[in-house]
């Protein structure tokens, strides 16, 4: 399958049987659109947002891994085979598309983007974004434009921070009358 | 910028549907109205003991009459997927079924697969007809639970007995086969956990023999039931385009005309070895949706016995994988071999190392597509993992189907969506 003509088109990658196609943050609405009504991929089945930081290096929270090899002084910590491969930008944003009508055909569209950059909003394309993309401004921070409700969907209104990111630490959350106030 | 120049060819998903504009999972009051003392605001839950788990709806009514609806969710949020990236591969899975706690082999299954594909692992044929086996008993148990809880809502308490007294034997079943009643974990990286246990299949057969006599109660309770078709036929409509553009998957699309099911039309498994039929009908409303569970779980008691007659055949047949770098060597070689024992030290203390990549996997969970998303950088735990969950896309609906809906039916009408809290939330 051709996707030469998809506007703002990066690079196409194949791998596990997967097709990606990372797409120019600034033009993802038009390339969306085109790839509804060219192509066909009538749903969006998700949205998920990655953050990379930390991505092959030691010492960032959920990851012990060091680019060295084993830390010895620190227990649990084992060293990767090999270096996985550096990503452009902090945080990767996937649109998983599925054609309902022509078959089980699949694609990923990948979005980089840095720290608070943010993305246009595909609501007008697939109504189903809406939920999917107040998820990733929750979860990872990534601020999306034009979205037309863009609150927080999991966590309380005035909750700090955003709890899927990397750098945000597990059991964060102040305990009460812990006897450390 | 881009999305006002893009606005003119994006309008034709919102031309002809129902989908509230301009926020489509939200049903808002009309400007003229709003604010007097016409319109009453009610919260609906997050504790009530009709709404299925912890959601909340913010409701405006006019007298009986919902005119705008706003779903907040995210009151069970545990941080499961936070809490699988600090796990390693092999304990992250025990994590998978308990997102979505009446689907849980469909979502084990998934996240096993997702792995099994990042690793490039061929898992034996006696694991894979087993999976399919549990796989549809579960959907039988989702949608039994589905149709108790649904009918006693509408007060047809009696229903609910009925559904609970053939879910508690697929819990059994469960129980014969794993030891565990819910949350098996039973599917391990490879193929399962254990050999299938000496009796099940005796076992599973009675219960394939019954459950057809079972669904027909359910129908002779039900089916010419004036009172059911009265609160569910016609009610909560949605349309095919509506359906597609709102992400909806599995019954709820089903229900709408979409001749859509992921285990004919991108089979995974052995799905395309066995032969069931996939229910679609065409009205859209909380009725149809109610039939197509009730077809899936004839449908699925012939998947059961056709997984069954395979199984039979295959007594002595492997049941996991020999790859000793990702799976546990036998017990019994512990005592004897060295290499074993380092083996099994080394998966159990450090975990096994998944190649870097990323990998979406959906399966047909009873809700829906089930799909995981994830990534891993070539180390012994996942870097992230994402659950597409179909009750998060389910409610998304919401507004749409309770559209001049009564009070009193959008209860049936968000029921009828199926939606599990514990998979919305994460």
């Amino acid at each position: 399958m051709a996707f030469e003509g998809v506007p703002g088109l990066v690079e196409t990658r194949e791998a596990f049987g997967e097709t990606t196609l990372v797409v120019d943050a600034a033009r993802i609405v038009e390339a969306c659109a085109y790839l509804r009504d060219e192509h066909g991929f009538d749903m969006l089945v998700d949205l998920a947002a990655t953050d990379y930081l930390g991505w092959g290096a030691p010492g960032v929270s959920g990851y012990i891994g060091t680019a060295a090899g084993r830390n010895l002084n620190r227990p649990m910590t084992q060293g990767l085979q090999a270096l996985p491969a550096p990503k452009p930008k902090r945080f990767a944003l996937n649109y998983h598309l599925l054609a309902i009508r022509q078959g089980a055909r699949r694609l990923r569209i990948t979005v980089w983007l840095d720290d608070a950059e943010p993305i246009a909003s595909v609501v007008s394309v697939w109504p189903a974004a809406d939920w999917f993309e107040r998820e990733a401004w929750d979860l990872m921070g990534i601020p999306i434009d034009g979205h037309p409700n863009l609150q927080r969907l999991i966590m309380d209104e005035d909750w700090e921070g955003h709890p899927l990111r990397k750098d945000y630490p597990l059991g964060g959350e102040p305990v009460r009358f812990s006897g450390q106030e | 910028m881009a999305v006002a120049a893009q606005s003119g060819r994006a309008d034709p998903i919102y031309a002809g549907t129902r989908i509230p504009s301009p926020i489509p999972t939200q049903l808002d009051v009309d400007p003229a109205v709003r604010g007097t003392d016409d319109i009453l605001t009610v919260n609906f839950g997050p504790n009530h003991p009709s709404t299925h788990g912890v959601l909340r709806l913010v409701v405006d009514l006019d007298g009986e009459i919902v005119v705008g609806i706003a779903a907040k969710v995210g009151y069970v949020h545990t941080g499961f997927e936070k809490n699988m990236e600090q796990k390693s591969w092999w304990k992250a899975i025990t994590y998978a079924p308990r997102i979505d706690y009446l689907a849980y082999q469909a979502n084990e299954l998934v996240f096993v697969l997702a792995i099994e594909k990042l690793l490039g692992l061929e898992v034996p044929p006696k694991a894979t007809w087993m999976r399919m086996l549990l796989a549809e008993l579960n959907r039988i148990h989702s949608h039994l639970v589905w149709l108790g809880t649904a009918a006693l809502e509408l007060g047809a308490i009696s229903m609910f007995w009925y559904t609970f007294r053939e879910r508690e034997m697929v819990l059994d079943l469960s129980e014969l086969v794993a030891g565990y009643r819910m949350h098996t974990r039973y599917f391990q990286t490879g193929g399962l956990a254990e050999d299938i246990p000496a009796g099940f299949y005796p076992e599973c057969r009675k219960f394939v023999e019954w459950m057809p006599k079972a669904i027909a109660d359910y129908d002779g309770l039900l089916q010419k039931n004036e009172i059911w078709g009265e609160r569910t036929r016609g009610l909560g409509l949605l349309n095919r385009a509506d359906a597609i553009a709102l992400g909806q998957t599995g019954p709820v699309l089903r229900a709408s005309g979409v001749d859509w099911d992921l285990r004919r039309d991108d089979p995974y498994l052995f799905y395309d070895r066995v032969r069931f039929r996939v229910p679609v009908l065409p009205h859209g409303d909380t009725y149809d949706r109610y039939r197509v569970r009730i077809e899936e779980m004839r449908a699925s008691v012939e998947i059961v016995e056709q997984c069954l007659d395979r199984l039979e055949r295959m007594e002595g047949e492997p049941w996991i994988a020999d790859d000793r770098k990702v799976v546990l060597p036998p017990r019994e070689e512990l005592h004897t071999s060295m290499e074993s024992l380092i083996h099994h030290f080394k998966i159990v203390t450090e975990g096994y190392r998944v190649p870097e990549g990323e990998v979406y996997v959906a399966v047909e969970s009873p809700r829906g597509e089930l799909g995981c998303y994830v990534v891993s950088d070539g180390g012994t735990r996942p870097w992230r993992v994402k659950f597409r969950a179909p009750s998060f896309a389910a409610l998304e609906a919401t507004a749409t189907t309770v559209q001049g809906a009564y009070i009193a039916d959008l209860i049936a009408i968000v029921g009828s969506l199926d939606t599990v809290m514990g998979e919305v939330d994460r």
